[in-house]
């Protein structure tokens, strides 16, 4: 195939996955809406954990339906399809433009949504985590949507700077931490939306173990991320940190990150202090990669290397 | 940073003496809670160093905010606010934060290092009330055998095994948070013992390392002037590649690299070198990198008087990076019986527009120069400090001719007879100029062996646990118990693993002995 035809193709496909990340949602949000209600189900947590699970009255729970957890299976069908679409969409970009297809912010986007789909579909796997499967797949549509409106960039090469093979380390790294990182933030923001008690929504316990797990595992990753930033910017910038403002940011995040792995160790952060910190850290992870790039980067553009 | 936190450290002594207080603020400073705040701060002050241009980053931006607003910048620049990560507020932050660091990690080691002599603890009474427990067939003996085979630290008693794993969690840890101080000290040495030199070549030109070739030159303060690196070279040539027309993506470079040749010292053979963008020249330790370039368009300029007062390029400063449309200043000193200056428009690839003439590309399909001759005096005698980049702070000097918004380019070749007898200007060539920038940096090394120490650290402490089991005897088998203090992890499912291996292992032991 030409690479006119496969650039045209990707686009197709990255909408497609929009579309299926859609139906997704709303499989799993009418599994949510009508069936069993949290905190009576403990069989859907991860790791059985010492203290006795809290009680709740079964009058609190209204019958589910019987077609709810079908909902739910064509839910995970859903997203599974849209993820293959989402392979598909970044692979043809990648063969039409013959480099790695995450050289500018729409397919760095992508790729990330990707990286955070494949990480829940992962753990949905491994563990009961089908309760988060809603939230993961509207923030993946409305992701993509927003890269497909507002960052989308024609197929074509990059800058010299960027022509370079630190981008398969330093750029994937980014990737796979950030794709791990929203799974968390999910996680840590249904976390302060739900409250104590009984609830359509997933326990609270059961959002904070998913949330620890996937950041101690982003965590390194960043760090290396950060690292091999710092290796590649040796090699084109002539200095391995110059506090560039997407240095900055980077450095930022990942300082917060390391505030909530300190806080959830420090006594009276545990819970929902911990959580709130790893959301600002997740916030700062979004600025660096919106903010930075559109609201900051008009001044130092970062791909920019002339000073 | 302390696990074990107790609300009561934080109680304000009364009547402790100095010795009191130092030891409540060691103890305030070495707590957790302190830490946590000090990375928040850390991260909250690094914030304005994204915002405000920083002069470490982009001088120029920094000095046109300065002229731009210069009340607030000064009110700015009174808080280091361009400066935030050399800042003493920004010093006082991290240095907190590693003291408290270090008041941290040395008690931890020396508590660590007797944890790893220690023997596993002695099981207790009762296995089943530990949030991990099974009964499973087997013997103490098998149990033993295999927990060591699999590299357990084991220790047994009367009717009892006791095994632990995973003291390389808290090493990992150590290891870490030693790894960023090991790192901070070797980012300072890298500033108090290495440089940065900036300059710019001419194609043709050549440059040898020493202070003063640089255009702007930036040492350590442990840097002394016969410490550079002694290797000179000659820019031979220099090319770049663009997308072509009809692409979205047109005149985005796509290549683009420097031939140098190489002396490493005087007298030392020469060596070819393609300098490219993420491919720096290495001599002797010091990096030169390619990080800019442009056009020189060349020009003979002769005076009033008929005499050749200036010829040679003349670096011009890229105005648009899409077309390099470029802006260029002459000044020709030499000139008599008045001296001249020039404003020039460098347009690579030039087209009329209506009245105008554009550049459409970067490459240098048509290259054309727009010329504004001025004469009078240059005020070069005066000692002020002036830019070559710069005509704006003559003051002396007058328009030769009507000056026009576009004025006809002169092709190369092309030749203007200057208004009033003033002289005559030549566009003999184009040549590109290239900016380097030189680093010699000795912390660079020993900062990435403590970066990739920090990520091995980081990663035994986040994926390993530290767990315990026990094995006790009874009737018909033994109970297992497992304990582990990290939280959020799978150890559910490694107890039941064991258990099972336990069994399997128990099994097989009593088949080999009939």
């Amino acid at each position: 195939m030409s690479p006119d035809r496969l650039a045209t193709l990707s686009d197709q496909l990255v909408l497609a996955a929009i579309l299926l990340y859609l139906a997704a949602m709303v499989g799993y949000a009418l599994e949510l809406a009508f069936g069993r209600v949290t905190e009576t189900v403990r069989e859907r947590k991860l790791v059985s954990v010492g203290g006795p699970a809290e009680e709740v009255p079964e009058a609190a729970a209204p019958e589910p339906a019987s077609w709810a957890p079908k909902a739910g299976l064509a839910g995970t069908v859903a997203l599974w399809l849209g993820w293959a679409a989402n392979v598909g969409g970044t692979l043809t970009r990648g063969l039409a433009v013959d480099r790695w297809p995450w050289g500018n912010m729409y397919e760095f986007v992508v790729a990330m949504l990707l990286a955070a789909v494949t990480v829940f579909l992962f753990l949905q796997v491994r563990y009961p985590v089908r309760f988060l499967g809603a939230f993961v797949a509207v923030v993946a549509a409305i992701g993509l949507g927003f890269a497909v409106r507002v960052l989308y960039t024609q197929a074509g090469p990059v800058v010299p700077a960027l022509d370079s093979y630190w981008v398969a380390i330093h750029v994937s790294a980014a990737i796979a931490a950030s794709g791990l990182f929203i799974v968390g933030g999910v996680a840590a923001a249904l976390f302060l939306v739900r409250k104590e008690g009984p609830s359509r929504l997933p326990a609270r316990a059961d959002l904070e173990r998913v949330a620890h797990r996937v950041i101690v595992i982003a965590f390194p990753i960043w760090t290396f991320a950060v690292i091999s930033g710092a290796l590649w910017a040796d090699k084109a910038w002539g200095r391995y940190w110059g506090w560039d403002p997407k240095e900055v940011w980077a450095f930022i995040t990942w300082v917060a990150y390391a505030a909530y792995l300190h806080a959830r160790a420090t006594a009276g952060w545990k819970g929902k202090a911990a959580m709130i910190v790893s959301l600002i850290a997740f916030a700062c992870l979004m600025f660096n990669l919106v903010g930075v790039n559109i609201f900051i980067g008009g001044m130092h553009s970062y791909a920019d290397v002339s000073k | 940073m302390t696990l074990t936190e107790e609300k009561t450290t934080q109680e304000r002594p009364k009547g402790l003496g100095p010795i009191g207080w130092l030891r409540w603020g060691w103890r305030v400073l070495t707590s957790m809670r302190t830490a946590l705040i000090l990375l928040f701060l850390l991260a909250l002050a690094s914030v304005p160093g994204s915002l405000f241009p920083q002069r470490g980053v982009d001088p120029g931006a920094v000095a046109r905010y300065l002229t731009d607003d210069p009340v607030k910048a000064e009110w700015l620049d009174r808080f280091w606010l361009f400066d935030v990560f050399k800042a003493p507020w920004f010093a006082a932050i991290y240095l907190l934060l590693f003291l408290s660091l270090v008041g941290c990690v040395l008690p931890r080691l020396a508590v660590h290092l007797k944890e790893i002599r220690r023997t596993p603890p002695p099981a207790p009474r009762n296995l089943a009330r530990l949030p991990h427990h099974a009964d499973i067939e087997g013997d103490l003996a098998s149990a033993e055998a295999y927990l060591r085979s699999k590299r357990w630290r084991v220790a047994t008693g009367e009717g009892w095994v006791s095994a632990e794993k995973g003291h390389l969690r808290e090493t990992g840890n150590l290891l870490f948070h030693v790894a960023l101080l090991v790192l901070l000290v070797a980012v300072g040495a890298g500033g108090l013992f290495g440089y940065r030199g900036n300059v710019l070549v001419v194609e043709g030109d050549g440059f040898s390392n020493t202070v003063a070739a640089y255009d702007r030159y930036l040492p350590g303060s442990q840097v002394s002037p016969e410490d550079l690196q002694p290797f000179s070279f000659t820019l031979k040539d220099f090319q770049a590649t663009y997308v072509g027309p009809g692409h979205e993506k047109q005149g985005q470079p796509l290549d683009y690299f420097a031939k140098l040749a190489v002396q490493d010292a005087p007298g030392a053979p020469e060596r070819e070198v393609e300098l490219r963008v993420n491919e720096p020249l290495e001599a002797d330790g010091a990096l030169t990198y390619l990080i800019g370039h442009g056009y020189a368009p060349t020009f003979r300029i002769t005076g009033g008087d008929g005499k050749v007062a200036f010829e040679g390029p003349v670096p011009c400063l890229v105005n648009n990076t899409a077309t390099f449309e470029s802006e260029c200043v002459i000044k020709v000193p030499d000139a008599a019986p008045d001296q001249l200056a020039f404003l020039g428009r460098f347009l690579p690839s030039t087209v009329p527009n209506g009245e105008e003439w554009l550049s459409i590309f970067p490459g240098a399909a048509n290259p054309t120069v727009q010329i504004w001759p001025f004469k009078g005096d240059l005020g070069l005698d005066a000692g002020t400090p002036q830019s070559v980049y710069d005509l704006g702070a003559h003051q002396n000097l007058k328009p030769l001719g009507q000056m026009t918004a576009s004025p006809k380019p002169m092709a190369v070749g092309e030749a203007i007879d200057l208004p009033e007898g003033a002289g005559k200007i030549e566009f003999t060539g184009v040549k590109e100029w290239i900016t380097l920038q030189t680093t010699y940096d000795p912390g660079r090394f020993p900062a990435l062996l403590a970066s990739g120490a920090a990520i091995l650290g980081l990663l035994l402490s986040l994926q390993i646990r530290r767990r315990r089991v026990w094995v006790r005897l009874r009737d018909g088998g033994v109970t297992v118990g497992g304990l582990t203090r990290t939280e959020g992890g799978d150890f559910g499912e490694e107890f039941a693993e064991l258990t099972k291996a336990l069994e399997q292992h128990a099994r097989a032991e009593v088949k080999d002995v009939p």
